[in-house]
């Protein structure tokens, strides 16, 4: 009997690890011989810890399980039952590129991967290394991390770039709220990551690579340990990757609590053992980033597409998307929602479908509020806006960013001002001290807003023309993008500023 | 930077808080990692796993293997928000605050735990049992409120549950 039992993060918060022994117990006490593997989350995490048992050949689901509704998965007509989890329509209708594997196979078992088509791109790219940054860019992949960058332009000029030694940096730090797909990604598939490191180091001729991983991530900090471990025993990373004349290896960095280092040129420096400050740029990281030398700097998911589209083709990449945003994002789905989880579709959903249809609206069954997109610095959006396609342009339209594509939902019960609040407060206590405009507009942010709260409505030209300075004054995206939160909550809801002072503790 | 073969500890008096033991596992940590490329968070980390803290007797010592400043040091110690120069209680107590949590109640949630277990956020309980520290952002944003209780993650987190195991915790 084949039983798969997630050791994603959020399968464990919600007690896979407990399920994990009560099945081996049962198996035991029955006398059943059963092989457990411990695999990725599907991604549907309001089914976690889900359970999957091959019966007939087929991968059938039973979640959300408890220690106690193990016993039942022995017999026929379990209450959990799904069915076959590839034919859920949460699973149906994605377009899984990126998370192809996660939730399939067991992370750390290279011959899993390689039946899974891991590898392909990596042997594709030692084929023809001169074309892999060509791929690249044709196939219109922009940086996942958040800046939309195109992926094939940075490494187009990391490789020209003349030096005696290149680097690789992954930037993991996934600090933003509501997102949780790097996170995913390498606990469930991390030689996804390793393989398309190896790509980029050989289109750029980088032979060192570091993944620069949050310390709040300590399951996928041992992933990723423990598979490049075993990438470097047989062969994939180290002298001569899979028998060629290219070397690459690569290791993991652990962050240390800051969320400015998810910035790439804070987190250069913290790699580098410094203050994690932010770099004026020019000079940009892929002709002076790591120790001075030529850096690409890139998130977990554009590192990790690399593969599919060196083994499946920039032409089939690009086929999917919308407009110049090319490809699959991986959605991150959050907050207050019924169906919560990891979502990889081609761009062009509007925020509303992703919503209303795929999240479900709200757990609390209270209407949609507002839902914030792109983490801690991304914009409020109102359901009167629900018809933004997702899409980088798109959403910059609308005062908005895709940023990591994280997705929390809030019911009616958010107070506006106060989530406005909180990124200022959240940028004074993160900001890094470089630039003025983010250190002290950050705290007369907090400040101003506490003016507005006490009924002093004068304070709210003080507080959009504070934005507007840290806007366009600030070094990096933390302060100068901490204003689209608060500007967007100020202009969708001006009520939530100008109503009754301690109207929610009033309320309460 | 120092090559292998010196000493890499220099006048081990200017570091009074650290014993001659301290010393030697210190030196350890710093010789394991000083040849890496930006060798300083990795010696950190191993320090604090070590130690429990920073201490900061270490800083001048870490400063002159790295032939860096003991300026520089402790502007990168204190920078994190991960490096600590006191120790914490024997468990911590992590709750996230973070605005998918909030989207769930972690705000009340938090108000109720810091009420049941007398603490307010980064203070520890008088026996030196319990610390209590917020995060942002567990990665656990579609099964929140979310908290961490030492190694173990709690999804779905209620007062009730996250109360007990931080009362259940020697």
């Amino acid at each position: 009997m084949r039983v798969w039992v997630p050791i994603d993060a959020a399968a464990r918060a919600l007690g896979a690890d407990d399920v994990a022994d009560a099945i081996r117990r049962e198996a035991a006490a029955r006398g059943v011989e059963i092989t457990l593997t411990r695999n990725g989350s599907r991604g549907m995490i309001w089914l976690e810890p889900l359970v999957e048992v091959e019966i007939d050949g087929v991968r059938m689901g039973f979640g959300p399980m408890t220690p106690e509704d193990v016993p039942a998965l022995f017999d026929p007509g379990h209450p959990r039952a799904l069915g076959p989890v590839d034919e859920l329509p949460w699973m149906k209708a994605q377009s899984r590129l990126t998370f192809a594997r996660v939730g399939v196979i067991d992370p750390l078992s290279l011959d899993d991967y390689q039946a899974h088509g891991g590898l392909a791109g990596l042997r594709a790219a030692i084929a023809a290394p001169e074309v892999i940054v060509q791929a690249v860019t044709d196939s219109g992949l922009r940086g996942r991390g958040g800046a939309g960058f195109p992926t094939g332009i940075k490494w187009a000029t990391v490789a020209r770039a003349a030096a005696e030694r290149k680097y690789i940096v992954c930037n993991a730090d996934e600090g933003d709220s509501g997102t949780f797909a790097d996170r995913m990604l390498m606990e469930g598939d991390p030689f996804t990551l390793i393989e398309g490191m190896a790509i980029a180091g050989l289109a750029v001729g980088a032979v060192q690579g570091y993944v620069y991983i949050r310390s709040e991530y300590p399951d996928a900090i041992r992933a990723m340990e423990s598979a490049i471990r075993i990438a470097r025993g047989s062969g994939v990373l180290g002298t001569g990757i899979l028998g060629s004349a290219h070397d690459f290896d690569m290791e993991v960095r652990v962050g240390a609590g800051a969320y400015v280092c998810g910035e790439e040129t804070s987190l250069l420096n913290s790699l580098e053992g410094r203050r994690g400050t932010v770099r004026a740029k020019p000079p940009i990281p892929a002709l002076e980033g790591f120790l001075g030398r030529p850096t690409v700097v890139n998130n977990v998911l554009s590192l990790a597409t690399v593969p599919w589209i060196m083994a499946n083709g920039a032409e089939a990449y690009a086929a999917y998307g919308l407009g110049r945003s090319r490809g699959t994002m991986p959605l991150q789905i959050a907050g207050n929602v019924r169906h919560g989880g990891l979502y990889e579709i081609a761009f062009g959903l509007t925020l509303g479908e992703i919503v209303e249809h795929i999240a479900g609206g709200t757990a609390s069954g209270r209407p949609v509020k507002a839902v914030q997109v792109g983490g801690p610095l991304g914009a409020y959006f109102p359901p009167g806006l629900f018809d933004t396609p997702f899409g980088y342009e798109e959403f910059a339209g609308k005062d908005g960013l895709v940023g990591h594509a994280g997705i929390v939902v809030f019911d009616d019960t958010a107070d506006m001002r106060a989530l406005a609040r909180f990124a200022m407060e959240f940028c004074a206590v993160e900001s890094c001290g470089k630039c003025t405009p983010c250190r002290i507009g950050s705290v007369r942010g907090v400040e101003t807003i506490d003016r507005i709260a006490a009924g002093d409505l004068d304070a709210i030209p003080i507080l959009t023309d504070l934005c507007n300075t840290m806007k366009w004054g600030s070094l990096c995206a933390l302060g100068g993008f901490a204003p689209y939160p608060v500007m967007s909550a100020l202009t969708h809801w001006p009520e939530d500023f100008t109503g009754p002072a301690h109207r929610k503790e009033a309320a309460e | 930077m120092t090559s292998p073969a010196e000493p890499v500890l220099p006048n081990r008096s200017r570091a009074p808080e650290l014993d001659s033991d301290g010393i030697t596992r210190l030196d350890a940590i710093i010789v394991s990692h000083r040849d890496r490329e930006g060798p300083l968070l990795p010696i950190l980390h191993d320090v604090q796993a070590e130690f429990g803290m920073i201490p900061e007797g270490a800083q001048p010592l870490i400063a002159h293997a790295l032939s860096m400043s003991r300026a520089e040091v402790h502007g990168v110690v204190s920078f994190y928000h991960d490096f600590r120069d006191h120790p914490t209680g024997r468990h911590v107590l992590r709750l996230c605050r973070a605005e998918a949590c909030q989207s769930v109640g972690a705000d009340a949630l938090a108000d109720q735990v810091r009420g049941a277990l007398g603490l307010d956020w980064h203070q520890t309980t008088a026996d030196g049992r319990l610390t209590l520290e917020p995060v942002f952002c567990l990665g656990l944003c579609a099964c929140g409120p979310a908290a961490q209780m030492d190694d173990r993650l709690v999804g779905r987190a209620t007062t009730d549950r996250v109360v007990t195991l931080a009362t259940e915790a020697a």
